[in-house]
């Protein structure tokens, strides 16, 4: 008879308080998905955050020499700006699976793929930093002797940075946003999460992940702004 | 690269093309959200913005949007809004399963381009212009309409490009919710190991992305009568990634 009772009442309490998760409730809000699941959910922010960055850093490395080139070639600028454009207009559930066939379901496709994305921002704001940058400055450091090399980097790059860091953020911003679609071939950081969301109906599942997705883009950012003040100190003088 | 070769198969096979799932279909119904998400975005966002151009009030706000815009993942959205209560999965009409939760989502993603572009293409009208047309004795919906708004057409247009761009492409992407369009091609292929099918399905989108892009940036030089055969490349991206410029300008708005 106790016994009975016991296993009632223990019925009862689990059917009255069900976790926020669970699915009666399935409630959108639900710290104890948080604490249940938080190695789910940082794996997810990790992998999120790493194939973001290594994309964009990837997108710089191939932007600049283009942007040098294009610089250097003006028949070729058009050419470039073209065709990073048209790769720009294909949207991202169409170009992964497009880079498939030779990069097989890795996230090196996810990271190629957001790269490409990344490159067509960052080599037309190179191209405008560049083009910012005051003829007479120049100018006076070929006067005073700078070699090409010296030039770019202590003179035209250094003042260009302002233009260059605005692309850098919005490039680096619509990655973070982009790279939930890499969740098609699994390697989508958040996106993974919110792909199970969607087909598991976890409501908790989908909105945390959906808001740490935003709260990455939001602090990227600010990281990058920081990085700009650093870098450009003189800036802020003139501002003020 | 024998997936490819899959695809192609995929492709020239015409039962693929017809019959009510047929990639023909699926085609036609992507057209249909991506047109009505862009008249959608333009009927809402185009007399605002142009309108806060005009005065010059609300800069902050325009510019933002974008920033909001690009920061917020095409795929969350999409999600949240098929796994509220509503819109859902509910289908609507000729737009299929989960069909309001697509438009819903598609014309929030085409007003940001839309309305910061429009709001920078009046801005960016010359100051001695504007002066000049009041000297003349304009009354304000004379200068909005026969100064302002002319000037600022090209810019507009190179929103409403970019906007298009992005609403094919969250279209797309109504396919990992199991929503309507194309990308349903793509996702089918995929997620049941037919790599060949989900390949063929990208080289449509994305062949057709192309095509509207070419499309809208022809409309784009008809409508510009003063630049044609000039580069307007340095100008679209004055928005789309300077944007040191357009913080400018709403520093000197105020």
């Amino acid at each position: 008879m106790t016994l009975l009772a016991e296993a009632g009442t223990q019925v009862l309490t689990t059917a009255s308080a069900p976790s926020c998760y669970s699915r009666l409730t399935n409630e959108w809000i639900c710290g104890q998905y948080l604490t249940d699941r938080h190695q789910e959910v940082l794996d997810a922010t990790v992998q999120h955050i790493w194939i973001t960055v290594v994309s964009v850093l990837v997108g710089l490395v191939i932007a600049f020499p283009l942007a040098l080139l294009a610089r250097r070639l003006p028949r070729l600028e058009s050419l470039i700006l073209g065709v990073t454009t048209g790769i720009y207009t294909i949207p991202s559930l169409a170009l992964f699976p497009l880079m498939v066939p030779f990069t097989g379901l890795t996230a090196t496709t996810v990271v190629l793929g957001l790269a490409l994305y990344a490159l067509t921002i960052l080599v037309r704001s190179l191209l405008e930093g560049f083009r910012s940058v005051p003829e007479d400055v120049v100018e006076s450091a070929t006067g005073l002797g700078y070699s090409r090399l010296k030039l770019l980097f202590g003179i035209e790059l250094p003042l260009a940075l302002p233009v260059v860091m605005a692309g850098l953020r919005v490039a680096t911003v619509s990655t973070v946003a982009l790279t939930t679609v890499g969740s098609l071939v699994s390697y989508g950081g958040l996106g993974n999460l919110i792909k199970d969301g969607v087909s598991t109906n976890f409501r908790a599942e989908l909105l945390t992940a959906s808001v740490i997705c935003v709260l990455l883009a939001v602090l990227l950012d600010v990281v990058l702004v920081g990085a700009q003040r650093v870098l450009t100190p003189w800036t802020r003088g003139v501002r003020a | 690269m024998n997936i490819l070769s899959e695809a192609w198969r995929y492709l020239r096979d015409g039962d693929n093309w017809t019959g009510p799932g047929g990639m023909a279909n699926l085609l036609n119904q992507q057209l249909l959200l991506t047109i009505t998400a862009l008249v959608m975005a333009l009927v809402i966002g185009l007399p605002i913005a142009l309108w806060l151009g005009h005065l010059g009030r609300g800069g902050f706000l325009a510019i933002n949007v974008s920033n909001v815009g690009r920061a917020v993942p095409t795929f969350a959205l999409l999600a949240l809004l098929v796994v509220a209560e509503w819109p859902g999965t509910q289908s609507f009409g000729p737009y299929g399963r989960a069909g309001l939760a697509t438009l819903i989502a598609l014309t929030l993603f085409a007003l940001p381009p839309i309305i910061t572009n429009a709001y920078v293409a009046v801005r960016e009208v010359p100051p001695d212009v504007r002066e000049s047309a009041r000297g003349m004795g304009m009354t304000g919906p004379q200068q909005f309409f026969r100064v302002e708004l002319p000037l600022a057409l090209p810019l507009v247009m190179s929103g409403v490009r970019l906007a298009l761009v992005q609403v094919w492409a969250t279209a797309t992407i109504a396919a990992l919710v199991a929503g309507p369009g194309l990308g349903r091609v793509i996702t089918d292929g995929f997620f049941r190991s037919n790599y060949g099918k989900g390949i063929a399905g990208a080289i449509v989108v994305a062949l057709v992305a192309l095509v509207l892009e070419l499309l809208a940036a022809l409309v784009q030089r008809l409508a510009d009568p003063m630049r044609r055969g000039g580069s307007s490349s340095n100008r679209e991206m004055g928005v789309s990634a300077g944007t040191s410029t357009v913080d400018e300008t709403v520093d000197a708005v105020g």
